[in-house]
């Protein structure tokens, strides 16, 4: 009834190539059996099997049957087209075959991979390779297009990755954009004190690239700013951004803070954010001195003109007339041909293990407040001490919180025993004070790291090998009178143990961030389910995502510390830069037409492309598709109401006979 | 020379295709005249034995009308079959199972139940139903077999073309008629109807807008379309950019939307998942609960996209568990 029947060129040659992927596809599917069928496929001229078809020899094999004339079209059934597509497609071009005659089998990923039983990996192998040839039949030559790539960046996020990607790319002379969300870069690294293992001071590494940032040519800095709308695709991004107002001008403001003495608040009142709540700020304030850019915020949730009246004492007092409060959210548009997210993580909130008494108790801290308390411009100036500001006689440092648990994250959080390291270090270094750290496992893989293992071993840290089991205030002998118990399995000594401290360290481990999932869709890339942003391939892809043009840097794509970090974010930008170098991306040629004589111009995909890619001929009274502007993305196809739309590489008899192809052998 | 032959039947059907043939009006009588009608129930006194009688092949045409659903529509079509050299399903229910297809909703059970002992106006204390074999004093009585699901036409036999339309509209009878006479016929199953939707020749498509969205749907009786602007526009779910034009946009004239009786294009496989899509893709909203709202005013869906075409679709019925086949 449809006219879908038997279009095809009834002379196509199809080649079929089963590969064995080693044993991987060999191991599961009798690979002769599946050759057999494929021979008496109709359209099959030539059906092989070989070990490695994405090796060259394998590829000579396909190339030779095209050179001989023996096929005009291929069926490689073998791992998911996301890994070899394009090899195969460059195999055929370079013999001068239409790469686009080309269908992938995957009976790898899809098939030996996922049973155990040969027979129904067999069958299932047929059933692909069937499908395969029957949707060949009906492929068209076609020709990829060239479009050229905006040279400029964007960079979402300003920790230490988004810094060294920015600065990286800037030097090179390309055009940045970074985008952050807080008042300031620096991210976690510009809350430590000092980092593992070298102990360098954390502010005097990253600030000078802070300031760097701020003063490059090359870099636009949009700080307390969010992205707000992702069009386009690579090497044609369009990108909007919402400035959010800080009521002080950012061109004006020299960063004097006058105006954070002038506030009628004399002492901080509310949660200062960037101390994680261990001290108060003024509703007018910078996060921390070294703050970039160095201009005052501020808070309209807290700030008393907001809410009643205020003589502004703070607009007075500054001489550049930098204090705005009709200052209004501001969206900015820029183009840009690839985009670097490293939007990083967020600490595993430790109120969720509850046996451990964060919030219960005063003394329990978490790591990274204790990061704030050895920091030397934190709120108690470098000093640890106890809710009651006396300085702790013993310090209990639990790993592995939130990590490792089959309760909270499986994963390990890959940095909590060498930074539980380093505060045990800071902590002794600052209050001499009994520090024990309890471990599941010791992991320091790394550069320098188990050497700094064995320097804390010599520094006379207690280490017990056990997961603590509670953290409790019930004094059971007078020693633990007005303190802390941990309660712990000793697995060396093979004994329950009470070990009674002043304060305790959660070492939070890490996890993604609570908007990844937004951001992931803005960005249309994927995240794995703990929520981490998901690379192209984890060992040959790592900074890649499925979106071309998307890159990925730092912790936003899983655990990782500072070295790990900035190593990332060279590789993203040195891929960044690569496709700029390039100058142009070749698009699929998998966009959608209109058939004109069956087009009603009934309007009804003008509503819907995403991408604004249809018009309405108004002579001919139908609808084009701008080849240029059309991602592919088939929904205006699907939308049709008369089948005039079609996809190249995915037209209705292509699916329909591949979905054929299947049923016949089911 | 004799005059070619035509046979007229109809099966599971309303009588409405018959009467578009009649419609033909003063030009029936140049169809009477080049042919010969050898069989017509509605109209002409022939019996089933009169056809059993002809040679195989003896008929030039049979024009059979109607969905298939019982063993005799399915004994008589397929006599015609053999008697016949071409047939051509005519009107909706041959060619897609039209309104009684709408009965692959339910299953014959249901279907007798309500027609036989629910129905408001049936008295049938006895809650009797009827049988395929009632004994009776002079002997075994026997009714034909009511299959469970409903069948078009080229489901039960091969079948050569289709003139779509419920009924089909005069014009292209008239053309059908024509081109067998002169023995100028498209390929096999070729539906004899223009190829496209209705919205290229509407006379309100200059009034849609250029990008049409619908943030409400409303059924006919609920509001007073506007006669001049295109009634999708207005929220009437109007089914033209769907459907194959070639009836003269009579119900839109008449300010109706289009209900789908000529079925889709050549280019869609199933009409009621395409409608469905289409109207889909006009709904103006991104909110999850809102989407559902408006959605939720397209009284009866199957009936609504699936009303001329539910055994032609993809799926032909609902799924009720059983592979039984009848
Ligand atoms: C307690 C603790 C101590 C540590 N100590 C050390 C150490 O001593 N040495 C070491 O090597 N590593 C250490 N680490 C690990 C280190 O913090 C990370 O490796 C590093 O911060 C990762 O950098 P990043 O830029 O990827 O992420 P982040 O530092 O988290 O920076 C991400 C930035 O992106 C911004 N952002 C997030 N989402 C958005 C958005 N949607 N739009 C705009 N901006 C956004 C954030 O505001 C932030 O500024 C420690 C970690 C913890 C928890
Ligand atoms: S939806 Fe199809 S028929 Fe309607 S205007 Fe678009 S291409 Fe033409
Ligand atoms: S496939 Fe259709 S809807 Fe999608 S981008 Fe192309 S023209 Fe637009």
């Amino acid at each position: 009834m449809s006219s879908l029947d038997n279009k095809h060129n009834g002379s196509a040659r199809v080649g079929v190539y089963i590969c064995h992927c080693g044993i991987n596809i060999a191991g599961k599917v009798h690979i002769q059996d599946v050759v057999d069928i494929a021979k008496k496929l109709p359209g099959v001229t030539v059906a092989k099997e070989y070990k490695f078809m994405c090796s060259d020899p394998g590829q000579e094999i396909i190339q030779e049957d095209i050179k001989k004339g023996l096929i005009d079209r291929v069926v490689v059934a073998s791992c998911s087209p996301l890994m070899h597509e394009p090899t195969f497609r460059g195999a055929m071009a370079k013999a001068d075959g239409n790469p686009f005659m080309f269908q992938m089998a995957n009976i790898r990923e899809h098939v030996s991979w996922v049973t155990k039983d040969k027979g129904l990996a067999t069958d299932k192998s047929k059933a692909l390779v069937a499908a395969a040839v029957a949707r060949v039949m009906f492929h068209q030559p076609l020709t990829k297009t060239q479009v050229p790539v905006n040279p400029n960046v964007l960079i979402v996020g300003g920790g230490i990755a988004g810094i060294h990607a920015a600065l990286t790319m800037a030097n090179a002379g390309k055009k940045v954009y970074l985008v952050e969300r807080e008042p300031t870069i620096g991210g976690h690294m510009a809350k430590f004190d000092k980092t593992f293992p070298t102990l360098d001071c954390s502010a005097c590494i990253l600030t000078p690239k802070m300031s760097a940032v701020r003063a490059h040519p090359n870099i636009t800095l949009w700080t307390y700013s969010d992205v707000v709308g992702v069009d386009g695709f690579v090497g044609n991004f369009k990108i909007k951004v919402k400035l959010r107002p800080r009521y002080v001008i950012e061109e004006e403001c020299v960063g004097c803070l006058e105006c954070i003495e002038a506030c009628i608040f004399k002492h901080g009142k509310f949660k200062d954010e960037f101390n994680v709540g261990l001290a108060k700020r003024k509703p007018i304030y910078v996060p921390f001195p070294q703050a970039t850019p160095l201009v005052a915020v501020i808070d309209p949730e807290t700030c008393a003109y907001f809410r009643a009246k205020c003589k502004k004492p703070c607009a007075d007092v500054c001489e550049k007339k930098a204090i705005d409060f009709n200052q209004k959210e501001e969206i900015v548009e820029v183009d840009v041909g690839s985009i670097i997210l490293a939007t990083g993580f967020k600490t595993f909130d430790a109120s969720r293990v509850a046996r451990y008494g964060y919030g219960k108790y005063p003394n329990v801290y978490t790591s990274l407040e204790v990061e704030r308390l050895v920091n030397a411009a934190g709120p108690t100036g470098g000093e640890v001490v106890l809710a009651n500001g006396k300085k702790p006689k013993s310090v209990a440092i639990i790993h592995c919180v939130g990590s490792r648990d089959a309760n909270s994250n499986k994963y390990c959080s890959k940095v909590c025993c060498m930074y539980s390291l380093k505060l045990a270090h800071l902590v002794k270094e600052r209050t001499e004070a009994d520090v024990y750290n309890f471990y599941i496992d010791m992991r320091t893989p790394g550069k320098g790291y188990e050497e700094f293992y064995e320097r804390l071993l010599l520094e006379g840290i207690n280490f017990i090998r056990g997961r603590v089991a509670e953290v409790t205030d019930w004094a059971m002998t007078p020693d633990e009178e007005e303190k802390l118990v941990i309660r712990a399995e000793d697995t060396l000594v093979g004994k329950v143990r009470r070990i009674p401290v002043d304060m305790v360290v959660l070492a939070v481990g890490m996890e993604a961030q609570p908007d990844a999932d937004d951001v992931r869709r803005m960005f249309n890339i994927s995240c794995s389910h703990e929520g981490w942003f998901l690379e192209r391939h984890p060992k040959l892809a790592p900074v890649s995502t499925l979106t071309d043009g998307v890159f990925l840097a730092g912790a936003c794509q899983g655990p990782k510390d500072i070295p790990d970090s900035v190593a990332q974010a060279g590789a993203a930008a040195a891929e960044a830069l690569a496709l700029i170098d390039i100058g142009h991306v070749e698009l699929e040629p998998n966009t959608a037409f209109v058939r004109d004589e069956f087009c009603s111009g009934c309007r009804t995909c003008m509503n819907i492309c995403p991408f604004s890619a249809i018009a309405i001929d108004t002579e001919k009274d139908t609808a084009v598709v701008n080849g240029a502007l059309c991602k592919g993305c088939g929904t205006c196809v699907a939308a049709c109401p008369s089948g005039a739309l079609q996809q190249n590489l995915f037209t209705d008899e292509q699916i329909f006979h591949e979905i054929e192809g299947v049923m016949n052998y089911v | 020379m004799s005059k070619p032959k035509v046979a007229f039947y109809w099966c599971a059907s309303c009588g409405g295709c018959e009467e578009a043939v009649v419609d033909l009006h003063e030009d029936i009588l140049g169809v009477v005249s080049a042919v010969d009608i050898v069989f017509w129930p509605v109209a002409l006194d022939f019996k089933r034995s009169d056809v059993e009688a002809m040679k195989d092949k003896e008929v030039a045409v049979a024009f059979i009308n109607g969905a298939i659903r019982s063993s005799e529509q399915h004994e008589m079509v397929e006599l015609l079959r053999r008697k016949a050299q071409l047939v051509v399903a005519f009107g909706s229910c041959a060619h897609l199972g039209g309104i009684p297809g709408l009965a692959n909703v339910f299953d014959r059970g249901a279907i007798v139940n309500q027609a036989c002992v629910n129905a408001v106006s049936v008295v049938n204390d006895q809650k009797v139903l009827p049988s395929e074999e009632t004994t009776v004093p002079e002997g075994k009585l026997t009714l034909p077999l009511l299959w469970n699901t409903v069948k078009s036409l080229d489901q039960t036999i091969d079948v050569d073309y289709y003139l779509p339309g419920c009924p089909p509209p005069v014009n292209l009878i008239g053309e059908a008629v024509g081109a067998i006479l002169k023995g100028e016929l498209p390929a096999k199953g070729t539906v004899l109807a223009p190829d496209i939707a209705l919205c290229d020749d509407c006379v309100r498509r200059d009034t849609k807008p250029e990008k049409p969205a619908l943030k409400e749907f409303f059924r006919p009786h609920q509001v007073k379309a506007d006669p001049e602007k295109c009634l999708l526009a207005q929220g009437l779910l109007c089914l033209g950019p769907v459907t194959r034009k070639g009836c003269g946009s009579v119900c839109v004239k008449a300010n109706m939307p289009c209900t789908g009786c000529m079925g889709p294009t050549s280019n869609v496989v199933d009409y009621g998942a395409k409608a469905l899509s289409a109207i889909a893709s006009l709904v103006d909203s991104n909110d999850d609960k809102e989407i559902a709202a408006i959605i939720s005013k397209v009284a009866d869906p199957v009936g609504t996209f699936y009303r001329y075409s539910l055994p032609a679709s993809l799926l032909h019925r609902r799924y009720n568990g059983s592979t039984e086949r009848g």
